[in-house]
């Protein structure tokens, strides 16, 4: 069976910096794939070009579900497949909780109001916040939003989920409550990519571990691998820095 | 007494008072066209500027800033009494739309897109990655969040703009002032004109008290 998500030479450079030196990279289907590394290793611009908020080189490819990611026509298609959540929540502040989430299917999808509606409050319940539903995002704990945003992101019924930090930008008696639905979320066969600095969820919801260092994917493996008997110099002395204090 | 007599004559007042009122029904007309006009010139005028393909970004900043530049009084003198040469003939009340209009359009696109570009690069990201339109994307998103940004800006410019129709007397248009010139020739006393200007004062107070408020209440909020 042909991946899901074919990534082939990606390559991205900002001006003279080059931010990602040609990575490969396959994803299956109902994969939970954590990318690991240090701050500037290019792990966030890797996600971000799978939906091409970032723009690539043009000798590389990325394949979505057999779909090019390309400027042009298709670009939509593929969006409409990949769910993303961000780091900063980004739920639209003018449209109350509900809104947020009806949006897309109603816009990209078509859907009629009331069953985008009826999904809606269903995701909602999902990711706990479904008494939540008529409030404005501003009101809501960071916590709160972020479980929104998933909810979001999920309510176009994505082949695929992106995360990008989800947990960076919270309070740490907020990080949990994210997790768990991440947690949810991955027992349920949703291929996911989850950019993390949370070793803990890596080794236990992952399939597999990516080590990124300098625009590079250092080394991969199962959780057991990487975070017990990691084999390149970089990962140990990133995973030293991280565990231990 | 001869002061009162010269410049608040009340049975001047009160004979001319219908006069004036329908020169306020047309300076109405005038200000309440132009500013719906410029509004939706201005809105596009940005959009074309900000997301415009290949010059037209260019062009329509070129368009802006003449017409920032150019003073009301010269554009209109030239729309009513230039274009007739070259065989467009435009009435008085349209040339006073035409020309405030084009003005009020350029101002009010530079509010939009200073409203547009306040709105976090998160929005439009959360936008693409879910697949929405780069039209659904304004419409739904961006828009409904800058233009609450812009409501004060906005107001200010629709109350420069009911101020500025008094040019139109110029091109004998009978709006409020030009009625108001009026009745004071025919009376041979100025209580007219200030009778027009406690109008122009009645009308747009509220508005720049309106804004004040405005300013405050928006100001005050923070922004996500």
């Amino acid at each position: 069976m042909s991946p899901l998500i074919q990534i082939t030479n990606l390559k991205k450079a900002y001006g003279i910096f080059t931010v990602l030196h040609g990575i490969d990279l396959d994803i299956a289907e109902g994969e939970v794939v954590c990318v690991i590394g240090p701050s500037g290793s290019g792990k966030s611009t890797l996600i971000r070009c799978i939906n091409r908020l970032e723009a690539f080189s043009s000798d590389s490819s990325i394949v979505v579900d057999g779909v090019t990611v390309g400027p042009g026509k298709a670009l939509a298609k593929v969006r409409a497949e990949v769910g993303m959540v961000f780091q900063s929540f980004n739920l639209f502040p003018h449209l109350t909780v509900l809104k947020n989430v009806m949006l897309a299917p109603m816009r990209v999808r078509g859907n009629k109001p009331e069953d985008a509606e009826r999904k809606a409050r269903e995701l909602l319940s999902r990711v706990g916040i479904a008494e939540q539903a008529e409030k404005y995002p501003g009101k809501l704990s960071g916590g709160q939003q972020q479980r929104v945003a998933i909810a979001r992101a999920l309510a176009m019924e994505p082949k695929v989920m992106l995360f990008d930090e989800p947990t960076s930008s919270l309070d740490p008696e907020m990080v949990g409550e994210v997790l768990d639905v991440m947690k949810r979320l991955a027992g349920t066969g949703v291929t996911m990519i989850v950019v993390t600095h949370e070793m803990g969820f890596a080794r236990q919801v992952a399939d597999r571990v990516i080590f990124m260092d300098g625009g590079r994917i250092i080394e991969q493996g199962t959780p057991g691998e990487i975070f017990d008997n990691p084999k390149e110099e970089r990962t140990r002395g990133f995973l030293r820095a991280v565990l231990n204090h | 007494m001869n002061l009162l007599n010269t410049f608040f004559n009340i049975p001047i007042l009160i004979e001319t008072f219908p006069l004036l009122l329908s020169g306020l029904l047309v300076t109405l007309e005038i200000g309440v066209t132009s500013i719906a006009a410029g509004l939706a010139g201005g809105l596009f005028l940005a959009l074309v500027r900000l997301y415009g393909a290949g010059p037209i970004p260019f062009f329509a900043k070129i368009y802006i800033d003449i017409f920032r530049s150019i003073p009301l009084l010269v554009l209109l003198i030239v729309v009513y009494y230039a274009l007739p040469f070259v065989g467009i003939r435009f009435s008085p009340f349209v040339s006073a739309v035409v020309a405030l209009t084009l003005v009020s359009s350029a101002y009010t696109a530079e509010i939009f897109r200073a409203g547009i570009e306040a709105i976090p690069h998160g929005q439009f990201e959360a936008s693409q990655a879910l697949g929405l339109s780069g039209r659904h994307m304004m419409i739904d998103v961006i828009l409904p969040q800058a233009i609450k940004i812009v409501i004060p800006p906005l107001t200010n410019n629709c109350i420069n703009v009911l101020k500025d129709t008094a040019l139109a007397s110029v091109v004998a248009m009978p709006d409020l002032l030009k009625q108001a010139t009026q009745a004071q020739a025919l009376s041979a006393n100025p209580t007219p004109l200030i009778g027009a200007a406690l109008i122009y004062v009645a009308l747009l107070w509220p508005l720049v008290t309106i804004v004040a408020r405005l300013e405050k209440r928006f100001g005050g909020e923070k922004r996500p």
